[in-house]
């Protein structure tokens, strides 16, 4: 079966001028990535800002050409599509709302422009779409006669989920979809995305940086760190026994309702992540706790993960000498 | 005697809209209170009602409204900028916007002490520096000749606190300090606001929509909606036996991880918080509820479910328990 998204090798270097007279500086947002997403599922991306996921959707919508590597979507090479083509498998959402729809347009009318940029649908299909979809996003007709600035955030995030379904595409890349959003809508739009994938077969590319919304939507999660996917995993298995000290980090620093429990400490120290100085070695080591000879000096392999995923970190080399106990390979032995 | 207390709040903008609409709310010397709610309920509105840092053209009543015993309501302007940044302070939730981009970390942090204290230049310098150590920030001496936009997200919300601690103050209130930053970051700066809470015995007013922040840092939480204390309680209380239909819906819309099955739809609450018009009457959530009752249009009961635990609502305070049983 062929993957709804493949993505190979896939490289993005910025030129980045720091000042009038500087050189100007390379700053590589995505290196080296690559990865598949079988059709109908979800895989999740997490991260800091600047880890190159917000890159990484922009390169696989085709909204920027890869400097290295490339994007396949639905068994096809994304640079030898079209736009119309493009726009028909592959739709994005993105955090903002308000950003994202054009103020001076009624909401029906945004969300029939991806058809009306087709150029091939007659306009009373249009607006029966339009109608169908503004029905299917739990939208009312009397709301579609609107403007984006009469609507609340949710109401104005489901406009623009009806505008990236509206030319029935097979994958949506949904980046911070509810980021914006207030807890109470955000579960609304969550169970939205979620039903909408089961009744239209579609496949997600999710990017958060809220780990217990990716566990609730995710079937596999990829993290990334300054460019990289430093582990990749089914969710279930990768919340459960996380193997890169990056994401139990991550996972450490998620606040959960649960009182009494006090603030963790993340034991990440103060130095942050650079995208323009990539350290050597292995990228993580100036803030990992358990970093060793060895990290600075050879940038670590992808080594097997229980649960079938992989984590790049010589704590997982069975011949690395001093490695920590490895927990996770053992519970799949 | 409360550090904070705050009685019967209102707050109107131009007679229009009701923003704050009888809150009340009390720290307590070295307790971090947790005001939380969605956006638009009023809690900003009530931290700067606080401060004395309204908009023009916004009107502040209270029933009471003391600092420290002090009436908060008829201080002068003068008055109230004497005591604000000295024995209370605030930070926002955007650092870079409340930081001065024109000038060094050093001389922001040095004005505080030497236009509060009348500190000399030196003195006030060393202290900013030993400030900065103290939220850990490293090379300290270093930071102060820096400029804001040198810093990351996270170290200038550092250096926000580092300010507001400059003339060792009684309370600090805190507007989501740490909205904009990244959940690692996040925890490392609610871990030393509670360290330097322990230490110096801080009152914190701490305004968040993060209900896993309320969780880890509270001591106590006044839920608000629509300009209203609609539940207040000790943490571990609110949390166990929530009353307010709107805690309750709040509570479960939030994914805990093993909690909820994947594909399992979240608990939501439909509808949106609606605008309240002044003279507007019963309870504001009705709309939204439940367990809406022709009674809520009429005024409704502010209700004792426990020590310290009040909440505002028509349903008996053991509503919860006989829905479990029936």
């Amino acid at each position: 079966m062929t993957a709804a998204i493949e993505v190979r090798g896939l490289r993005r270097v910025f030129r980045v001028r720091q000042g009038l007279f500087a050189p100007p500086r390379q700053v590589v947002a995505v290196d080296g990535v690559s990865f598949a997403v079988p059709a109908g599922s979800v895989l999740g991306v997490v991260g800091e800002s600047g880890c190159g996921k917000s890159t990484l959707a922009r390169l696989i919508l085709g909204l920027l050409p890869p400097t290295e590597g490339e994007v396949l979507v639905d068994g096809r090479r994304l640079s030898e599509m079209d736009r119309r083509a493009r726009a028909r498998l592959i739709q994005p959402v993105f955090q903002d709302p308000f950003a994202s729809l054009n103020p001076r347009r009624r909401v029906k009318d945004i969300v029939a422009m991806p058809l009306v940029a087709q150029g091939s649908v007659p306009a009373a299909e249009a607006a029966r779409r339009v109608a169908e979809m503004l029905e299917r996003v739990g939208l009312s007709q009397e709301q579609g006669e609107r403007f984006p600035a009469q609507l609340s955030g949710g109401q104005r995030q489901r406009v623009a989920i009806a505008r990236a379904l509206v030319l029935r595409p097979r994958i949506v890349v949904c980046d911070e979809p509810t980021s914006a959003l207030d807890v109470s809508v955000q579960a609304q739009i969550l169970n939205l995305l979620a039903e909408l994938r089961r009744d239209l077969g579609l496949t997600y590319l999710f990017i958060s940086h809220n780990l217990a919304v990716v566990e609730h939507v995710a079937s596999e999660v990829a993290v990334m760190y300054l460019g990289r996917i430093v582990e990749r995993n089914e969710s279930e298995a990768l919340f459960r026994a996380p193997a890169h000290p990056y994401t139990r980090a991550l996972l450490a620093s998620v606040l959960t309702p649960e009182p009494g429990l006090g603030v963790p400490d993340v034991g990440l120290g103060d130095t942050l992540p650079d995208p323009a100085n990539i350290p050597p070695g292995c990228r993580f080591h100036p803030r990992c706790p358990q970093a060793f000879g060895r990290c600075p000096a050879e940038a670590p392999a992808a080594w097997p993960a229980a649960g079938g995923g992989f984590a790049e970190c010589h704590l997982l080399d069975p011949a690395a000498p001093g490695a920590a106990p490895r927990e996770a390979l053992r519970q799949e032995a | 005697m409360s550090l904070l207390e705050v009685r019967g709040l209102r707050v109107t903008f131009g007679g229009r809209t009701a923003a704050v609409r009888g809150a009340s709310l009390s720290v307590e010397k070295g307790e971090t209170h947790c005001l939380v709610g969605e956006s638009g309920c009023g809690k900003s509105v009530t931290a700067l009602a606080v401060m004395n840092l309204l908009a023009r053209g916004a009107r502040r009543e209270a029933e009471a409204l003391s600092f420290a015993g002090q009436d908060l309501r008829h201080l002068s302007d003068r008055e109230m900028s004497r005591l604000r940044g000295d024995r209370m302070a605030m930070i926002f939730q955007e650092p870079m916007t409340s930081l001065n981009p024109a000038y060094t970390i050093g001389s922001q942090m040095t004005e505080v002490l030497r236009r509060h204290r009348g500190a000399p230049r030196a003195r006030a310098a060393e202290r900013a520096a030993e400030l900065l150590a103290r939220v850990g920030i490293t090379a300290p001496g270093m930071r102060l000749g820096q400029y804001p936009h040198q810093l990351s997200g996270g170290l200038r919300q550092r250096v926000m606190i580092a300010m507001a601690l400059m003339c060792d103050p009684e309370l600090l209130v805190a507007d989501e300090p740490t909205t904009a930053l990244d959940v690692t970051v996040q925890a490392q700066i609610l871990r030393l606001l509670a360290g330097l809470q322990r230490d110096l015995g801080l009152g914190i007013l701490l305004i968040t929509h993060d209900l896993g922040i309320v969780a880890r840092v509270a001591d106590r939480v006044s839920v608000m909606y629509a300009g209203e204390v609609v539940e207040s309680a000790p943490t571990a209380q609110l949390f166990a036996a929530p009353r307010h239909p709107y805690t309750r819906g709040l509570l479960r819309c939030v994914p805990v991880p093993g909690k909820v099955r994947r594909d399992e739809p979240l608990g939501s609450i439909p509808g949106v918080v609606p605008r309240i018009p002044p003279g507007f009457r019963g309870c504001a959530f009705r709309d939204r509820c439940p367990h809406a009752a022709p009674a809520c249009a009429e005024a409704v009961p502010r209700q004792e479910a426990g020590p310290g635990h009040e909440f505002l609502c028509t349903l008996p305070p053991d509503w919860a328990l006989r829905e479990r049983a029936a």
